[in-house]
């Protein structure tokens, strides 16, 4: 199965490299943004029977090494 | 002769400037390998600054996992002096060792020149010979030395005169409630010795290996 994994920076940290691309897009005429948050997305491939059991052990991956749990937050998607 | 182990991941940077500052000093400096899986014999720690595992996934996440990584906390949780510098600071925070965490620099700038940090705490290993309001200058090296804390369980020991990289409360060094774990973002060993610039680092080194000495935090 394949598993996506978004990791999302949580809303309170500063994201400077988002900060930077806003002013970016703003010099280039696209006044219109108002943020950019530099969010992942890792692809793993697993081998596993059921999605249920296969977002459980991603999800511990997550927690124990994928994600930090001080800065981010993360949401598993299995392709089956 | 207080002894001190000074750890070496794949792309660490530091650790021969590590040693050869704790060795002017009097002390027992040697390298570890991060493989090893016990510090028995030594009285102290430090994690040297580098980019550990090329700084994959996030600076510190692979790291954190070495086996040498087991005896460094339990070092930290029997009270004995652990230091994480620059890339240290950050693998001590994957690792739980210190609350909260060290994202890129404010202005996305990697940060190599002098600073300016006034000590705050004389209550840390790093910090115990210092005097709260001392002014040291010593020299930072880093792309992800911005440090958040959202717990705000962090106690600041150290902290810029000049905020350069958006740290939290100008954050420079900040150690664990009992004292005995510090991470400090610039690093003390570079400027250990006048013939690099300043010496103003030795008297954090000498307050680690005093506090080594006597075998506990402050």
């Amino acid at each position: 199965m394949k598993a996506r994994i978004e990791i999302v920076r949580r809303p309170e940290i500063a994201d400077p490299e988002g900060i930077t691309v806003v002013r970016a897009l703003h010099d280039l005429g696209f006044g219109e943004v108002t943020s950019a948050r530099f969010d992942r997305v890792i692809s793993l491939e697993v081998e596993g029977m059921s999605t249920e059991a296969v977002t459980a052990r991603v999800e511990d991956m997550c927690r124990q090494l994928l994600a930090n749990p001080v800065l981010e937050d993360f949401r598993v998607v299995i392709d089956p | 002769m207080t002894r001190v182990a000074v750890v070496v991941f794949p792309g660490t940077n530091c650790e021969h400037d590590t040693v050869h500052a704790f060795r002017s000093l009097g002390a027992d400096a040697e390298l570890v390998w991060h493989r090893q899986d016990t510090l028995d014999g030594f009285d102290a720690v430090v994690l040297p600054g580098g980019f550990a595992h090329g700084d994959y996934l996030r600076t510190g996440a692979i790291a954190r996992l070495a086996p040498v990584m087991g005896p460094v906390a339990g070092m930290a949780r029997a009270g004995r002096p652990v230091l994480g510098i620059c890339n240290g600071f950050q693998i001590l925070c994957e690792a739980g060792l210190l609350p909260g965490a060290l994202i890129a620099n404010s202005g996305l700038a990697f940060l190599c020149r002098w600073v300016e940090v006034e000590v705050i705490s004389d209550r840390s290993v790093l910090t115990s010979l210092a005097r709260p309001g001392q002014v040291l200058r010593i020299p930072l090296n880093s792309y992800e030395g911005n440090y958040v804390d959202p717990s705000l369980s962090g106690r600041v020991v150290m902290r810029y005169v000049d905020t350069p990289n958006g740290s939290q409360g100008g954050a420079a060094a900040v150690t664990n409630l009992d004292g005995n774990v510090v991470g400090v973002m610039p690093h003390p060993e570079r400027g250990s010795d006048e013939l690099l610039g300043s010496a103003d680092g030795l008297i954090l080194l000498e307050g680690f290996l005093a506090s080594a000495r006597v075998g506990a935090g402050v």
